[in-house]
């Protein structure tokens, strides 16, 4: 019998086999199920143009209880003493005593009892802790609270330029990284409802699913410029992507204008003096920075700040903003501003709350690079800081060279008007330190090859302000404030160009 | 066996940071290839006539704490600009202000040496406390930083510059903020008038 215990066991595989051909076709896509814990999908079968899934099945991933009721004449599932009845001859299930209806009864195969899988959100929903959303069309069943917004891409306009249009509902905030080759799509929220890979037109190849649940990848060939326009309205965010032909811009006819789409900036139209902003949020990590009375730390508070402020500048401005720390981690100060010159951001400002040795001290700050005599000297050689280097082909190139450790020097005087309208903005929405505009030789900022400020938000060392700088009020008139700052100073640049 | 263990252990770390410091200043020589004997490292005081005081400026806080308020005090005389540099940084360490004026360093800070090179360089090496127990934020720690240096710059006419070391190293900052990578010159605009 020992022996023959192999030949029982593919026997019954095969017997499964023919039962489960039986029953029914599997979905072209699986069902994905969406939890704060993660995705994993639900068996399903398509029964005489019915989606099924097996009730055993739904007890394993829902923690349900399942019995056959032949006296109510059908299944019975409950959950912590709620209990919903699908019924085995009528199309409708009893939730609580209530009646709901479904497209098919319960039906069994074999041992295995089977439901709709709307039985699943509309039955089990009602007498389960979580929200159960299924959304069939994007073949996913979303438990609990999470924001899976609706993701429609398209290619708007194959061009060139190439338009790509992402509808996004709810709105959510969205951010682009441009790489070689590619545009990043991120989208806040914890999964997306989104359908891809879409096919490419024009400078794009595909648009398909990023490394991340809610990243989207537009591969393009062949392009050049991209300028991301984000606009928001109530019920859904746009992103729309213009991806210009590399080489050359030739002066071609504006794409036609396509209703419902925001103005798209024309080809000629200069580079944008504001495209990447970098929000470094102070501390991090074990460097708690100031640790006020009742827990409150530094590094959490400028961390918050910097969330809003890149949800707030982004969405409205459509300006890339970066943060130089997206979570509770230590950042080496040096690498904040090499993170800002990496991506050649025009902005850069350093997000901290200060300390006294004085309680009563409180307001915010605002400050700027000091120059000690050595960078006064650096800064009047600054004009001659450019360097010829032999290309290949014969020629030279002209290079600006920048010590790191000076990048700053040449900025200075954009870096104040930035830290002008900063402390303005600040004073007219939260209280100000008596001397609320300073200078200082600050590490954060010295290597910064672009304006930099650091903004010291209040005091954590005055219990006043403690509560005060940790609630959210506060820490949106300071994001206010900043927004309102980067507007003046955008308008600034482009007066002067 | 357990104590001797300790012992050897103890032993082990004052030779590990004697040592460091040796070469700290050593290295602080070698790059500063210049007359030798000005590169001079602080010595233990002078025995006799510790009775002797000078009057020098200190700094401390203003009572709002946003500027620096210099203040005339009495510090124990010291031989040479060396010795003299250890009073002068002990004193702005340790001797609390008169009210309404308030410290800018935080309690416990201690000095581990004092020395300055021949290029008019001072250097502060202040104990870990100076790290440690500071309150942070930028306002704090420029004042902190600036107390210091303007305390060793005013009152040493062979000092132009000062730099503070933590624990016998360069330091990037105290808490995060101030660059004292390299020496500081006496910071005149935070000075109250």
């Amino acid at each position: 019998l020992r022996r023959l215990r192999p030949h029982f066991a593919i026997a019954a595989a095969l017997l499964a086999g023919v039962l489960l051909s039986a029953q029914g076709t599997p979905p072209a896509a699986p069902l994905l199920l969406l939890t704060r814990e993660g995705r994993r999908p639900v068996p399903t079968t398509i029964q005489s143009g019915q989606e099924l899934v097996a009730l055993d099945d739904v007890a394993g991933l829902f923690q349900v209880t399942v019995r056959e009721d032949t006296l109510a004449g059908g299944v019975t599932v409950s959950y912590k003493g709620r209990t919903a009845v699908a019924s085995s001859d009528q199309p409708m299930a009893s939730v609580n005593g209530r009646l709901v209806a479904l497209p098919s009864p319960a039906m069994r195969f074999g041992s295995r009892w089977f439901v709709p899988v709307e039985f699943i959100s509309r039955a089990l929903g009602p007498i389960y802790d979580a929200r159960i959303e299924l959304r069939r069309p994007s073949r996913l069943l979303i438990v609990g609270d999470l924001r899976v917004p609706r993701v429609t891409p398209r290619i708007d306009v194959p061009g060139p330029p190439t338009r790509v249009v992402f509808d996004i509902t709810p709105a959510m905030e969205v951010t682009t990284a441009i790489e070689a080759g590619r545009v990043v799509v991120r989208i806040g929220g914890d999964a997306l409802d989104v359908r891809l890979p879409v096919a490419g037109a024009g400078l794009v190849e595909q648009i398909r699913p990023g490394d991340q649940a809610t990243s989207i990848v537009v591969a393009l060939r062949n392009a050049g410029t991209v300028i991301p326009t984000t606009t928001v309205s109530d019920a859904s965010t746009r992103l729309t992507l213009e991806v210009q032909a590399a080489g050359p811009a030739t002066p071609s006819l504006p794409p036609p204008p396509v209703v419902g789409s925001e103005p798209v900036p024309p080809l000629t139209a200069p580079r944008p003096t504001l495209q990447t902003i970098v929000i470094d949020p102070g501390h991090g990590g074990d460097d708690n920075g100031v640790t006020a009375a009742g827990g409150v730390l530094e590094k959490n508070i400028t961390l918050e700040v910097a969330r809003r402020v890149k949800t707030l500048v982004e969405t409205r401005l459509g300006i890339r903003v970066l943060l130089t720390r997206e979570d509770d981690r230590r950042v080496p100060i040096d690498e904040r501003a090499s993170l800002a010159n990496n991506n050649k951001a025009d902005l850069f400002i350093s997000l901290h709350a200060n300390g006294s040795f004085v309680p009563s001290v409180s307001g915010s700050e605002v400050y700027y690079l000091a120059l000690d005599q050595e960078m006064e000297e650096a800064r009047r050689e600054a004009q001659d800081r450019s360097v010829s280097l032999p290309v290949l082909g014969g020629a030279t190139r002209t290079i600006d060279v920048v010590r790191w450790d000076m990048a700053q020097v040449p900025h200075l005087d954009r870096s104040e008007v930035l830290a002008r309208f900063l402390e303005e903005e600040l004073r007219s929405r939260v209280p100000a330190a008596p001397r609320a505009l300073r200078r200082a030789p600050l590490r954060a900022l010295v290597g910064a090859n672009m304006p930099a400020v650091l903004v010291e938000m209040g005091y954590l060392t005055n219990a006043a302000q403690v509560t005060r700088l940790a609630a959210g009020d506060f820490q949106t008139a300071v994001t206010q404030a900043i927004y309102e700052a980067v507007l003046r100073f955008r308008s600034h640049l482009e007066g002067k160009r | 066996m357990t104590r001797r263990r300790i012992i050897l252990l103890t032993v082990g770390v004052v030779g590990l940071a004697a040592l460091a410091f040796a070469l700290t200043v050593a290295l602080e020589r070698v790059m500063r290839p210049a007359p030798p004997q000005q590169a001079q490292t602080s010595a233990p005081p002078a025995q006799p006539a510790p009775v002797r005081h000078i009057t020098a400026t200190l700094y401390y806080g203003s009572s709002d704490a946003q500027r620096l308020v210099e203040v005339k005090r009495e510090v124990p005389f010291g031989d040479g600009p060396v010795e003299q540099g250890r009073q002068i940084v002990l004193a702005q360490l340790t001797m609390a202000p008169a009210a309404p004026n308030i410290t800018v360093v935080p309690p416990g800070a201690t000095l581990r040496s004092f020395y300055v090179s021949d290029k008019g360089e001072a250097f502060v090496d202040l104990g870990r406390e100076i790290v440690t127990a500071h309150p942070g934020g930028s306002a704090a720690e420029v004042l902190t930083v600036y107390a210091i240096v303007n305390a060793v710059a005013t009152n040493l006419p062979a000092v132009t510059r000062v730099q503070i070391l933590v624990d016998g190293r360069e330091a990037d900052t105290l808490a995060g903020h101030v660059d004292i990578r390299r020496p500081l010159r006496r910071n005149d605009a935070l000075v109250q008038e």
